[in-house]
């Protein structure tokens, strides 16, 4: 830390990164990075929560605090983390299947709560690390090695999900943008409430279909289309440009697709959390007999 | 000697008001200076179907529900078909005249019948026909020979808040009915003599609220789960004024993660439930054991297996605590006899699990955790101990180990927000920093034995536990013929069937009784086991979970087993019962 500024080299550990070469969570971790420098967050109040799977790593690589808890439950850990001390950043991280499978209770609550954390999923449409099976976000007739006839559900939509579940910020980016990334964490980080970023984050290994280049010739900019992300309509209609049903892929909007700044924070509500953080509230009682009233 | 008691029982529909007129009663006697003791009898069902609540009151604490009543009150006739037959000689009946007919055929002996109509009498006296559980309240107050002034004084405590007209109105109704019931026959004069010794009458899991308050807790994330509810019931009222974060979460793996979450950033952080629920927060607790997160967890069990019986007792989720979560952890199991237990244990929960660092257990059943019981008071010196913290700055930068290895298997913890104390949990075994050693690590001969090193630190913090914790309780005279084992709730009934037992001069029996389950203390155990004749293990589930641990832990094997699966408490009788039965 020179100058009290906090240099990028100093948000990350010394573990090395075993991630497969070409894997699109590499820019996940660099825009991050990034991100947290360029609010010059210390590191020791900010932790990164993820679940299990390739992107759920992601933790160790950083040098905040960090909680790799297990498969689908980043979001209520870092739900505990956020509640017992509000003035932690707090942002979960996993992949979509973490997040969108086995974890999709938790995400659509901590969506309709507006607690104030980040939560960035690394959607590569796969399993990878239990070898590539279809994911939530598996495109339809997808073949995989758990669906050889091709994939007949159709994919979850997490952003559409978002809109429905009362999420405040929405977006998208692309492994393939890493400039785009971390301007897209910098704002989700900043943002007082429930922020979602949706990375496609292409697995190099088990996911020959979706790759850097197929989004790439798909992939544009909300911003330069002069996307409205106050809208809620406009924002459902890019959304839900794809996945959806028709199984169009013509398109793949990134950006910001909605924002609200108006609506007040799970922490803003939450009862309790008007004496402040509860880690600095004293333990134990100071007048017992007071609670004793009503058993008398 | 038989003691100086009354046994209530109301009957009615679920919805008729019998549950607040016997919580009423019971509060009565509790200010009367007598010990109050309730249990209801209830289905999983809001309007209709049978409920029945016993309430049990006398001048010596009460250590069960007891047997037959002194005085019925049936609100619907399905309470006269059922129980009108178990009212002892010399007792009473108040029944509404107008549509409840009793078979006095059936009647045990002189019972007097207090005939009149309730919900008639309700109207005219308190405005309001369903005030006629208060009515028959009135008479079962003057048959006690209770002061109308400590029922005018319990009921402006009920419904202080509300509006004066419903303490009026209900008290009016009360009178009539305390009026009617002078009229014909009066008290049943049961001897009860009251002192109007303050006293508080509290559930199990009020005070297992309590106990998490007085020690700090700060966090509770539950599910709503019968009979582990009325926990998050209390906290969510009190919650605010106490700083206490409150929250019902979407399921039961919400809980138990957030309360992880919590406890890892230095909240102390509880989450309830039954078994259901923790069937859910298995994996979640092997992650706590994992990444060395304090939590408490209460399981208030049920009848299963499965949904089971909703809203009946039993001790059936022993071997589900203990086997939860995949692979070995360090686990610490607490069984809360009584009420009392119920405050001290969780206050005590919170303690080891800090110290520890390790998921603490906190078993009670419904028979515990939603019956009343009138209870001296509570102790709130509670001593808070955070254990092994890093704290800030006596740790130097770059050399401070998260999981560093220790010969007590506790290593120095830091929370979020501790500068230079940064290190990331990791439900994957990990080393001392908490780097992962799963994936590219493992099977290296130096990990091999990394691995091993770190499983026997977090193991070597149950023999800490062993330290901190308490062998089993002997209870009664050294030299039994019997000796019951238990564990748990049983405490009550069974001792007083040993009283029973030990008055009527029949067999002299001690009991052995277990509140700290796991680590298992078993040496203590043993030579106590080493002192008896012959021993009964009495255990409210099928197989004997309780026993198995004990002979798994020690190689001793209870001569006889009563294991009750019906869903209903032990009852005194059927315990002596049994007792007179292997003594044959």
């Amino acid at each position: 830390m020179s100058d009290g500024v906090i240099q990028l080299q100093e948000y990350k550990s010394d573990i090395k990164v075993t991630w497969c070469p070409g894997c699109g969570d590499f820019a996940v971790l660099n825009g991050l990075q990034k991100a947290l420098q360029a609010l010059q967050l210390k590191p020791w109040m900010v932790t990164i929560v993820s679940g299990i799977g390739c992107s759920s790593n992601i933790p160790h690589f950083l040098s905040t605090y960090g909680f790799h808890s297990i498969h689908g439950r980043s979001i209520p850990v870092a739900t505990g983390i956020k509640l017992a001390n509000p003035e932690l950043t707090v942002i979960a991280a996993g992949g979509d299947g973490d997040g969108y499978g086995i974890g999709a209770g938790h995400f659509i609550h901590a969506m309709r709560r507006n607690l104030d954390i980040t939560y960035i999923v690394m959607n590569n449409q796969i399993y990878g690390l239990t070898t590539g099976q279809a994911s939530p976000t598996s495109e339809k007739e997808m073949k995989t090695k758990s669906t050889p006839e091709g994939v007949i559900e159709n994919p979850i939509n997490p952003l559409t999900l978002a809109l429905a579940a009362g999420a405040t910020y929405i977006a998208r980016g692309f492994s393939g943008d890493a400039k785009g990334l971390a301007d897209l964490f910098q704002k989700g980080i900043q943002h007082k409430g429930f922020a979602l970023i949706d990375v496609l984050s292409p697995c190099v290994t088990y996911n020959k279909v979706n790759t850097y280049d197929w989004f790439r010739a798909r992939a544009y900019s909300l911003e330069k289309e002069g996307h409205d992300a106050s809208n809620l309509g406009a924002a459902w209609e890019k959304a839900n440009s794809w996945p959806n049903l028709d199984q169009k892929r013509d398109r793949i909007p990134l950006g910001v697709f909605y924002r609200r700044t108006d609506i007040p924070t799970y922490e803003d509500l939450e009862p309790a959390l008007r004496k402040g953080p509860p880690i600095r509230q004293p333990l134990g009682l100071e007048n017992p007999e007071a609670l004793l009233e009503e058993f008398r | 000697m038989e003691q100086k008691e009354i046994i209530l029982r109301i009957g009615g529909s679920a919805g008729d008001g019998g549950t607040s007129a016997a919580e009423s009663f019971a509060k009565i006697c509790t200010r009367s200076g007598l010990y109050a003791f309730t249990y209801t009898s209830y289905q999983s069902v809001i309007r209709g179907g049978h409920v029945w609540v016993q309430v049990r009151a006398s001048e010596e604490p009460v250590l069960s529900q007891g047997e037959r009543p002194h005085v019925l009150i049936c609100l619907n006739q399905p309470t006269a078909d059922i129980h009108a037959s178990h009212v002892r000689d010399g007792g009473a009946i108040i029944f509404d005249s107008d549509n409840i007919k009793i078979d006095t055929q059936r009647l045990a002996g002189a019972v007097r019948l207090l005939s009149f109509p309730l919900a008639r009498v309700a109207r005219d006296h308190g405005n309001n026909p369903l005030m006629k559980n208060t009515v028959a309240l009135g008479a079962a107050i003057c048959l006690s020979e209770m002061d109308m002034r400590v029922v005018e004084s319990a009921f402006r405590a009920i419904w202080g808040d509300k509006k004066e007209e419903v303490v009026q109105a209900n008290l009016n109704a009360a009178i009539a009915g305390y009026n009617y019931a002078e009229e014909h026959g009066g008290s049943l004069n049961l001897g009860l003599r009251y002192t109007y010794k303050p006293r508080l009458l509290i559930t199990g899991n009020q005070a297992i609220a309590l106990g998490a308050l007085a020690a700090g807790c700060k966090f509770l994330a539950q599910y709503p789960m019968t009979p582990a509810s009325s926990i998050m019931h209390w906290m969510a009222e009190h919650a605010p004024e106490h700083g206490v974060v409150v929250k019902q979460v979407e399921d039961e793996l919400a809980a138990v993660n957030m309360a992880i979450g919590a406890g890892f950033t230095g909240v102390r952080a509880m989450t309830a439930t039954s078994g259901g629920g923790f069937s859910l927060m298995v994996e979640g607790l092997g992650q706590g054991g994992m990444v060395e997160a304090p939590v408490v967890v209460v399981l208030a069990q049920r009848t299963g297996p499965s949904t089971g019986l909703p809203t009946k007792t039993e001790q059936g989720d022993l071997n589900l605590v203990l086997g939860a979560g995949q692979g070995d952890w360090p686990r610490a199991v607490l069984a809360p006899r009584n009420t009392q237990e119920c405050f001290r244990l969780t206050a005590e929960a919170f303690n080891l699990a800090d110290v520890y660092q390790t998921p603490v257990i906190v078993m009670s059943d419904l028979y515990l955790s939603e019956g009343y019981r009138t209870t001296d008071g509570f102790d709130f010196n509670v001593p808070i101990i955070r254990g092994f913290l890093a704290a800030d700055g006596g740790e130097k930068e770059g050399e401070y180990l998260r999981y560093k290895i220790t010969e007590s298997g506790v290593s120095p913890r830091s929370i979020p927000g501790q500068k230079g104390l940064q290190f990331a949990a990791g439900s994957d075994e990990h080393d001392e920093h908490g780097v992962l050693i799963s994936d590219v690590l493992a099977g290296i001969p130096e990990y091999v034995e990394l691995r091993k090193r770190m499983m026997e630190k977090r193991m070597r913090k149950l023999q800490g536990l062993l330290r901190d914790t308490k062998g089993p309780e002997l209870w009664g005279v050294r030299d039994a013929d019997l000796t019951i084992i238990s564990w748990g709730s049983s405490q009550g009934p069974i001792r007083e069937a040993i009283q029973n037992l030990r008055d009527s001069d029949e067999i002299a029996v001690n009991s052995l009784e277990f509140s700290y389950l796991f680590p298992f203390h078993a040496q203590d155990t043993l030579e106590i086991l080493r002192g008896t004749k012959k021993t009964l293990a009495v255990e409210g589930n099928y197989t004997g979970q309780f026993s198995r641990l004990l002979t798994a832990e020690t190689g001793y094997k209870p001569d006889h087993f009563f294991g009750k699966y019906d869903g209903e408490p032990f009852y005194p009788s059927e315990i002596a019962a049994k007792v007179r039965e292997v003594m044959g």
